[in-house]
């Protein structure tokens, strides 16, 4: 019979309702409670540094290269030892959707997310981050990173110095 | 003090207390709905604006009076200004002749709580009912957009179809009390309320109650996800405001009608009367509440459908019935 399966239908909604009504409420009220985040949560980026203090930015341009809204700028320069860094660096948040594809085209593991999120603001002149607001004094998420260390080029120590790396090998030697 | 000073201002008095009571419970509604809603939907619902989010009405206000009054070019302006004005005020009016409770003393005056003890009282209530369908159908035609000319068509149309079977609901009542006057249909439900002694009737009024509310689930002259707004699209700041404070005093309006007509009014043992009807008319609100957070909308051929096939049959017959029932009775 079709009509009790309707007359059926209309009423048990109402006992599920009327039973939702006194169930918990399943809202975390933000600024009071907070959640905790995932571990791999994409929040604000930050410029980190190596173990030795020094800048990890060698102003590759990979990270500009790979952001999918073009919300990363900088200028490269370098310095006396040969090293190269930032000149200016600078992260539009208004444009940043906060993707990661940044730090994972980042060779020096210097650009990393952090699980930062409240930036909201009035003034969207204010979401634009300088290098001095991005750069931090540790090493984020990878503390013993030292890209020099391993790419064996001679800014952090001379050739042949790094750790695993054999000394240079003088081409000269090996003639006849 | 002169004998007609203090007849004077009791009426006032009483006036004033109505209209103050009704706004202040519409706003209230609103903010108890979207507390039950919520609830529903294991949210909390407002509860940023004072505690509880008891403020929000206030805060709705004061947003609603600050916004851009809006007029659209091609509109009809006059009609267009009228409508919300006019949704509102038969909304209002209906609440004339609704008594909320047995007469009492005050000042050696008996004073009977209800604005205006109509003999006609059914039929004013009928009739406002089916002016109140003007507001909307003129806002909707005034404002010039396919979306209000759509949601104002539907709202006439939904009207014949449930209007007929909601007076035909009310002539079982009619016949059992024996009067068209609301406190004499009260005072027949003494000992028991009319939804017991005719529970087709009160199903038949309560559905038609419904829809004249133009709530879900026969809210197709608003139906947000299909016509953006309905017949107020167009509507902005505060003539919004008095399309939406209408639609809940008409709520309250209705609830009270129910009470009146099936449940009994101001009937009921221990407490007073006015408690008794209030607690009565704030229960039919939760339950209109509660129909919307439960049933989807209907489709527009399933609504004249249900009015026209079944609920009209069903309450012609109940007239029938209930005449050869009262015949039969009386020998």
């Amino acid at each position: 019979m079709s009509i009790w399966r309707d007359i059926k239908g209309t009423i048990e909604p109402f006992w599920i309702t009327l039973r939702n009504m006194f169930r918990p409420v399943v809202t975390v009220e933000y600024p009071e409670v907070r959640t905790e985040l995932a571990p791999r949560y994409r929040g604000r980026l930050i410029l980190t540094r190596d173990p030795d203090g020094q800048e990890r930015c060698v102003a590759c341009y990979l990270c500009s290269a790979a952001c999918p809204v073009d919300c990363i700028s900088m200028q490269a320069t370098e310095a006396e030892d040969g090293r190269r860094y930032a000149a200016w660096f600078r992260i539009n948040f208004s444009r940043c959707i906060f993707c990661g594809l940044c730090t994972e085209a980042c060779p020096t593991m210097a650009i990393q997310v952090t699980g930062f999120f409240e930036m909201a603001n009035r003034n969207p002149l204010e979401t634009v981050w300088e290098k001095e607001e991005l750069l931090v004094d540790h090493c984020g998420q990878e503390p013993d990173y030292n890209f020099y260390h391993h790419a064996g080029i001679g800014v952090a120590a001379a050739r042949g110095e790094n750790p695993g790396e054999d000394k240079p090998v003088d081409v000269k030697d090996l003639m006849p | 003090m002169p004998e007609w000073m203090v007849i004077l201002l009791l009426i006032v008095a009483k006036l004033g207390l109505i209209f103050m009571v009704l706004l202040t419970l519409a706003a209230y509604l609103v903010l108890a709905e979207r507390k039950i809603l919520g609830r529903i939907q294991l949210r909390p619902g407002p509860n940023r604006v004072g505690p509880f989010g008891l403020m929000q009405p206030l805060a709705d206000v004061i947003k609603l009076l600050t916004k851009e009054d809006f007029i659209p070019t091609q509109a009809d302006k006059w009609l267009f200004l009228l409508a919300p004005g006019l949704a509102a005020v038969t909304a209002l009016l209906t609440f004339a002749v609704v008594p909320f409770g047995p007469p009492i003393t005050l000042f050696g005056h008996e004073v009977p709580l209800v604005v205006c003890d109509l003999n006609i009282g059914v039929l004013f209530f009928l009739g406002l009912s089916s002016l109140a369908v003007y507001g909307m159908t003129l806002g909707g035609w005034a404002s010039n957009s396919k979306y209000s000319l759509l949601g104002a068509i539907r709202g006439l149309s939904q009207l014949i179809s449930y209007e007929l079977s909601m007076g035909l609901a009310l002539v079982p009542v009619v016949m059992l009390a024996r009067s068209f006057s609301l406190t004499d249909i009260v005072m027949a439900q003494a000992d028991v309320p009319f939804a017991l002694v005719n529970p087709l009737a009160f199903l038949i009024f309560l559905i038609s109650a419904v829809a004249e509310s133009k709530r879900i689930p026969f809210d197709l002259p608003e139906a947000e996800n299909e016509l953006v707004g309905g017949f107020h699209t167009e509507y902005s700041g505060m003539r919004f405001g008095l399309f939406f404070v209408g639609e809940y005093i008409n709520l309250i309006i209705l609830g009270s009608m129910l009470t009146v007509f099936f449940l009994g009014g101001w009937m009921g043992p221990f407490l007073p009367g006015v408690v008794w009807f209030s607690i009565k008319v704030l229960f039919v609100c939760f339950f209109f509440i509660w129909v919307r957070g439960t049933l989807p909308r209907l489709r527009y051929d399933q609504l004249m459908h249900f009015g026209w096939k079944i609920l009209l049959p069903l309450s012609l017959l109940n007239v029938i019935l209930t005449g050869a029932f009262l015949l039969w009775r009386q020998g």
